[in-house]
């Protein structure tokens, strides 16, 4: 359904361009929970924005094509664009505390944006706000549409938030860390309504997110991203349970086990380049405990390995002989 | 509501209470009233008479008791040099520097704001600096040379306009007004925007910054990612996230554009309040000097007073008691 292919984004420094994410590829499919993960400033953000055409300048697309059930979306006119965002694509911020207008009711903003895309009458689009935030198990939403969003605590306006995003149907939100800045105690709350939210109304979701564990709770798929470069992409049970890529191997021994006692959780040595140095060959190669002599001259290639992708030279003869 | 209305206004008679007894304090004890009212061959004997009679010799605390008693029916007592009451002097000249002072106000408001919004939104526009060079100009010239620059050009070289006076004025009921005469409102323009150039600019800015601040914000990222359209954005959700400290701003800015109509005034020879404190000070008539303290303290009183209550009006968070009391 959508497809982001050789996706490259840059920003026009000072310093000359730095290329923040790139070459970047995957596939979303209708109704399932894509996960995007990596460590902060691996480019999840900006690969998220860019597809609702929301990239902040100086950020800008440089390359690669972004198409929507085959139409290319990452080149519309500002009208085009505008009918698309809310109507085909949602997006879930961070900060429930920071997402909602403070000056407007929420039963204003859900209004508000049912009836730039529909052509309900306003009573009709009340209503509908109405069965939304009960949905989204908002109690007595009947009266509490008319309050303010300081009026409700960060787990009941991420839940708001939620129904914004899918008051008119989309068929794809990108929530962009949408439990991170919420108390443990609701983040589960909050993912399992999102999923089961966007299940009801047929959205598929690209799940943004540095949590493993998340993932692996409510994800289909997941694309691992490290220094603006898709590492790994594959079904999550693959990619949990056998992480091919070194980083994802690493990301993978930084989440505590419930199941099976692990005696010591692994670290990945060493910070993420910045985007002003990023090291030749594989990003990686400087924190890899795998790495070798091509690793540092040539940059890995995406290779199909079983049912994942990994951009990897440990796999590439496997995927010679294979292929 | 109620309770938040009676804190501000007992704040604000705190206030004025304050600004009376610095007026009452100028009045009593810069200089001798009596001095000042009679000539100098008045006997000692006469002077002790109207000293008496004026009450000076009663105890501070009755006479300032007596000071306020007055202040709030609008007396003053007599103006030294024009040897009339001071109220009366106020009440003509009074309609002269409010029109002024709105007229420059609006004018802040009207032109400001939507500059402010202009380059907040099209920030790198060719327009949008020109703009902001031409606020430089506003923010760091004196007002007095913006005033004798316009004249210069508007009155001496081009003929335009009256470089002083107020033009024909129109009595309605106790008000004399300048805005219902042609000569009226071309007299007002120059002073108007001489007064006014400085907020104007100030305006402009701030809401420029502001628009800059509130269109980084989340639920600004999260309209546009809703589709909301452009208008809808910027004017409905943006704009009005900026108006609370606009609000402010503006408010005290009426405040201090009544107070420096008196350089504006003495430029224009415009006869309102301000030109006649100039005067009075010159001739240390305290009763003007005092009445006019008093006056412009109340201005400034009332104005925050009405600015506290549009933030009520404005921003939902300031209502939580009653917003609380709803919701559930
Ligand atoms: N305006 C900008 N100019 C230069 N670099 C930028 C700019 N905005 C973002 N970047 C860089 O782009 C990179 C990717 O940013 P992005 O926000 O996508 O990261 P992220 O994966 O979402 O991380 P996080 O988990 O912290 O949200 C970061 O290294 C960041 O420093
Ligand atoms: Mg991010």
């Amino acid at each position: 359904m959508l497809k982001v292919e050789n996706l490259t984004i840059r920003f026009d420094t000072r310093y000359g361009p730095l290329t923040a994410v790139d070459d970047v590829t995957f596939e979303v499919r209708p109704g399932e929970v894509f996960g995007l993960v990596g460590e902060s400033g691996a480019g999840k953000s900006l690969t998220g924005q860019s597809i609702i055409g929301l990239l902040d300048p100086p950020g800008y697309i440089a390359g690669g094509q972004i198409t929507l059930e085959g139409t290319r979306i990452d080149n519309l006119a500002y009208n085009h664009l505008r009918a698309l965002r809310g109507r085909k694509i949602g997006m879930i911020f961070q900060d429930p505390l920071t997402s909602l207008n403070p000056l407007y009711t929420i039963g204003k903003q859900l209004t508000e944006t049912i009836l730039t895309h529909s052509s309900m009458t306003n009573a009709e689009a009340q209503k509908q706000a109405i069965a939304l935030l009960t949905d989204v198990g908002i109690p007595g939403a009947g009266e509490r549409i008319n309050c303010y969003p300081h009026q409700f605590s960060g787990g009941m306006r991420q839940r708001v938030v939620i129904a914004l995003a899918l008051c008119v149907n989309p068929q794809l939100v990108i929530a962009d860390e949408p439990t991170t800045a919420l108390d443990v105690s609701i983040q589960a709350q909050i993912l399992s309504l999102l999923k089961r939210m966007c299940r009801e109304h047929g959205a598929a979701v690209i799940l943004i997110t540095h949590d493993m564990g998340v993932i692996a709770q409510v994800a289909q798929r997941v694309a691992v991203m490290y220094s603006g470069r898709l590492v790994e992409i594959g079904d999550v049970r693959q990619v949990v349970k056998h992480p091919q890529h070194p980083y994802a191997r690493g990301l993978m021994g930084s989440i505590p086990s419930l199941h099976h006692q692990v005696d010591q959780l692994t670290q990945i040595d060493g910070t993420m380049p910045r985007l002003t140095d990023i090291p030749s060959g594989c990003a990686f190669h400087p924190r890899c405990p795998d790495c070798f002599d091509l690793c540092k001259d040539k940059r890995p290639p995406l290779k199909k390995i079983a049912d994942s992708h990994i951009a990897c030279w440990l796999y590439a003869n496997e995927a010679h002989h294979a292929g | 509501m109620l309770a938040f209305i009676i804190r501000r206004l007992a704040q604000s008679l705190f206030v004025m209470f304050f600004v009376a007894m610095v007026a009452f304090l100028m009045f009593n004890y810069v200089g001798d009233p009596v001095h000042q009212m009679v000539g100098i061959d008045t006997s000692f004997e006469e002077r002790e008479a109207l000293r008496e009679h004026l009450g000076l010799n009663d105890p501070a605390l009755v006479q300032f008791m007596r000071f306020i008693g007055h202040a709030m029916q609008g007396e003053f007592g007599l103006s030294y040099q024009h040897k009339r009451p001071v109220a009366d002097l106020f009440r003509e000249r009074l309609p002269a520097t409010l029109e002024l002072s709105f007229v420059a106000a609006l004018l802040a408001l009207v032109v400001g704001v939507p500059m402010g919004v202009y380059t907040g939104l099209n920030r790198n526009g060719f327009i949008s600096k020109l703009f902001m060079t031409f606020s430089l100009i506003g923010i760091s010239l004196p007002t007095f040379l913006i005033g004798i620059l316009l004249i210069f050009i508007f009155a001496v070289i081009l003929g335009w306009l009256p470089s002083f006076g107020r033009g024909e004025v129109v009595t309605v009921g106790v008000w004399t007004t300048g805005l219902l005469t042609q000569s009226g409102l071309k007299a007002l323009i120059m002073p108007s925007v001489t007064l006014g150039l400085f907020q104007l600019t100030l305006i402009m800015r701030l809401v420029r910054s502001e628009m800059l601040e509130v269109l980084r914000t989340d639920y600004i990222k999260f309209a546009r990612a809703r589709g909301l359209s452009n208008r809808a954005v910027n004017f409905g959700h943006a704009l009005k996230n900026t108006l609370v400290p606009v609000i402010t701003i503006t408010g005290l800015q009426i405040g201090s554009i009544i107070a420096f109509a008196i350089i504006t005034e003495t430029v224009f020879q415009w006869p309102g309040m301000g030109l006649m404190f100039l005067q009075a000070i010159h001739n240390v008539d305290i009763p003007i000097m005092s009445a006019y303290l008093l006056l412009v303290a109340f201005f400034f009183v009332v104005i925050n007073l009405i600015v506290d209550m549009l933030y009520y009006v404005v921003d939902p968070r300031l209502r939580i008691d009653l917003g609380k009391a709803n919701g559930h």
